[in-house]
């Protein structure tokens, strides 16, 4: 007896395709027995784009690599032109990067629980998801002015120092004074005020998807023994992040290979147990509230200590504005940025810090002229999506979908 | 209303007069039934939306309350598309295929003692066939359409229905011998006197799994693996438009309107008060409260449709398998058990038949 296996075109317009994924399925029924996930829908070019670009004009383009942890795509490519020009940013600056990169981390895991919650059914999860998220993207709003594509990181610190008010809701035709005033509860002291109210009720906000999903039987069901990943599988794949914690072994770069100021903070490192999507769900869950307690120490050390946010070298950094009206110097400074921008000395280096979907590093060729002579972007994703196929033989259709999920790919940095 | 008729058309025989009654409540349900599903839409929405901390539809009419009425004229004006390759004759049949069942269903649902279209005697069983039927609407939609995503979702609408037809059905049986009836007007009689004597609390098992089946039957989350939104977009209607997606949509929530409609009569006392024979409200002025009356029943079959809401909002969806696991292995196994145990009960004489 023979029997045909069905074909199935899953995406790239599908509700859990995460964007712009294509998958050719062929099926027995509803078992997947072959998976091929097809990519470059996305790609734009950025690390050509990259090649033609002054140093800073690229910082940007990192953030619309992965585009919901826009700062930490900055990150990298920041350290490796630090890196190259033998920098080291001043101590407030690490801190503030280093509390946007958990925040970074927070609105990541924050979207990655929604969608997930929403691909497997639990509708109200995403909701409440995007709820807090709103929150924390005031505050990349508050520092650089733009809610997602910040560009706030730059070689020798950040762009600024963390403003002293927050932007306030203001009534209009809809909004009446008395929503206006419970909405700006929070926003009558400084930005670091805000971000330590929200820390204070985060926790509370995550118990309560936890009393959503985590002890759901019908959720269990769906993710528990789901896409399994043995520890020795998940190196061989080259995991990184989530998935090779979920599996069991603790490789954070944070601890191992400490960048910035993260040796002085207190944290831990979340693994899993069996390597499925359960424990993944639980490792990433784990890891909000442990960027949550990362930001609280930051913000305790950035209250205590107020300080410059960037290197003293106007060869890096923008001069003031005031200083460029009557001082020559400054002004030539500032065009000599704004146009040429600045020379990086020759040599090859690789930068890596703990992305929220794993190790995102960038690999920057120089040949000491404007511009990078190669960049080479080393996105956690793509690994992540190249075992989709070995996750998913054997399972169902509806299990590909929280293997998706699970993946938290975005093609943002997969394509490029 | 039969004495006004006769006096009217004083020509009409009495069958025809009875004919021409019986339309006139035909037409009554059928329209009220439609702008009970203008109603369910929004009010689904505006819960849900509360539920997940937003607002749902407010922009049309005052807190939103023609949305669903734009979104019916929006339906009603769009193109229908045909797939190429899709059976045009099949395709537009299915959705009738699924609507007229579930309105024909009504035909036995008495909303008082008095207001029953057709009353017949095996109301039960005719409910019974009328429910499964509308599954052929379900898997010729998929099969017409000629599509792999719709083919799927029908595959997965036949199966399912088949499990949860059965644990349906099974405590139906509970509810019958409990009523000692096919009649659904004397199935509520056998409930009246009491809160106490609802079936709910003899049938209590049967209560939730009749109604986790119907959920499951008129394919609503977390039963709705046939739509299963996330993994094959939208199952055996992914490939209609316009008003043949409308009519899906109406007999959908025509279904859910019935199961819960039907929960209330079989558990719930139908039309009887939460308050009867409650002797201090009897004698003061609140006496209207313990009467047996449609209102009742109405305020009980919309608990039950907010279930079917709150169920939506909240839980994540089952996977198919899964589903038919819970169908076969949980729940007809219980009905089986139950049934057992009113045979014990009915040697005992206590609950229901402690009057026998």
């Amino acid at each position: 007896m023979t029997s045909n296996n069905l074909k199935l075109n899953f995406g790239p317009q599908h509700p859990a395709a995460h964007g712009v994924m294509r998958l050719v399925m062929e099926m027995d029924g509803e078992v997947v027995v072959g998976l091929d996930p097809h990519i470059g829908l996305l790609h734009r070019g950025t690390e050509k784009l990259a090649e033609i670009k002054p140093f800073n004009h690229s910082i940007g383009y990192m953030d619309r690599m992965d585009y919901v942890s826009m700062m930490c795509c900055e990150h990298p490519y920041i350290l490796a032109i630090e890196k190259l020009l033998d920098v080291t940013p001043p101590l407030r600056a690490q801190y503030i990067r280093v509390m946007f990169d958990e925040i970074t981390r927070i609105l990541n895991h924050l979207l990655w629980l929604g969608c997930h919650g929403l691909d497997i059914g639990a509708m109200a999860l995403f909701l409440y998801c995007f709820r807090e998220r709103e929150d924390l993207l005031d505050c990349y709003e508050a520092v650089s002015g733009a809610r997602m594509h910040a560009t706030y990181y730059r070689p020798g610190g950040v762009y600024r120092d963390l403003p002293d008010s927050m932007p306030k809701y203001k009534a209009n035709k809809y909004i009446s004074e008395k929503k206006v005033k419970k909405l700006n509860y929070n926003r009558d002291g400084s930005l670091l005020d805000f971000i330590k109210d929200f820390t204070d009720r985060f926790p509370s906000h995550v118990d309560e998807y936890e009393t959503l999903l985590t002890d759901n039987r019908i959720w269990k069901q769906r993710t528990v023994d789901i896409g399994i990943v043995t520890p020795e599988r998940a190196i061989q794949l080259g995991f990184t992040g989530a998935m090779l914690r979920g599996s069991g072994i603790a490789w954070d770069l944070r601890r191992k290979q400490p960048y910035e100021v993260y040796n002085e903070l207190d944290f831990k490192i979340p693994v899993g147990v069996n390597g499925d999507c359960y424990d993944r769900y639980l490792v990433r869950v784990e890891e909000m509230r442990q960027s949550n307690l990362i930001i609280q120490q930051c913000i305790k050390w950035l209250e205590d200590n107020p300080g410059p946010v960037m290197i003293d070298d106007n060869k890096l950094a923008t001069p003031k504005r005031s200083s460029m009206k009557h001082d020559m110097e400054s002004l030539i400074y500032h065009f000599k940025l704004f146009t040429e921008g600045y020379s990086v000395p020759e040599g090859n280096v690789y930068t890596a810090i703990e992305h929220p979907k794993g190790e995102f590093g960038v690999f920057l060729m120089s040949d000491g002229a404007n511009k990078p002579y190669r960049l080479k972007i080393r996105a956690p994703s793509f690994p992540h999506l190249a075992a989709i196929s070995e996750m998913s033989k054997g399972h169902m259709l509806a299990d590909v979908v929280s293997i998706i999920g699970t993946l938290d790919v975005v093609f943002g940095e997969i394509d490029r | 209303m039969k004495e006004l008729i006769t006096s009217l058309f004083s020509t009409l025989t009495v069958q025809q007069v009875t004919l021409v009654i019986s339309i006139i409540n035909i037409v009554i349900v059928t329209a009220s039934l439609i702008l009970f599903v203008v109603f369910m839409v929004y009010f689904e929405r505006k819960i849900m939306g509360y539920m997940h901390a937003r607002i749902g539809p407010n922009r049309v009419g005052p807190k939103g309350i023609f949305q669903s009425l734009a979104d019916t004229i929006k339906l009603l004006f769009k193109e229908i598309i045909i797939p190429a390759k899709a059976d045009r004759f099949m395709f537009l049949l299915a959705p009738l295929l699924l609507l007229i069942p579930a309105i024909a269903a009504w035909a036995v649902v008495p909303m008082n003692p008095e207001f029953l279209i057709a009353d017949i005697n095996a109301g039960l069983l005719y409910l019974l066939a009328l429910t499964s039927f509308g599954v052929y609407g379900v898997i010729l939609a998929g099969w017409a359409s000629n599509s792999k995503y719709a083919f799927l979702g029908s595959m997965r609408a036949a199966a399912q229905m088949v499990a949860y037809e059965i644990a349906m059905g099974f405590a139906l049986v509970g509810v019958l011998m409990a009523g000692g009836s096919l009649k659904l007007g004397a199935i509520v009689a056998a409930q009246s006197g009491g809160i106490q004597n609802w079936f709910f609390i003899p049938l209590f098992p049967l209560f939730i799994v009749y109604f986790i089946s119907g959920v499951a039957e008129t394919n609503r989350h977390p039963f709705d693996v046939a739509e299963g939104e996330a993994e094959i977009v939208a199952g055996f209607h992914v490939e209609y438009s316009g008003a043949a997606f409308a009519i899906f949509f109406l007999a959908e929530y025509i279904n859910m309107a019935l199961i819960s409609i039907l929960t209330a009569i079989f558990f719930l006392g139908g039309w009887e008060s939460v308050f009867s024979n409650i002797s201090i409200l009897e004698n003061s002025v609140f006496s209207f409260l313990t009467q047996p009356s449609i209102f009742w029943l109405l305020i009980k079959t919309l608990f039950f449709l907010f279930v079917f809401v709150w169920l939506r909002a909240t839980f994540p969806r089952y996977r198919y398998d899964q589903l038919m696991t819970l169908g076969w292995k949980v729940l007809i196994p219980i009905t089986i058990l139950w049934i057992g145990v009113e045979c014990i009960m009915f040697v005992m004489e206590v609950g229901p038949w402690s009057s026998i």
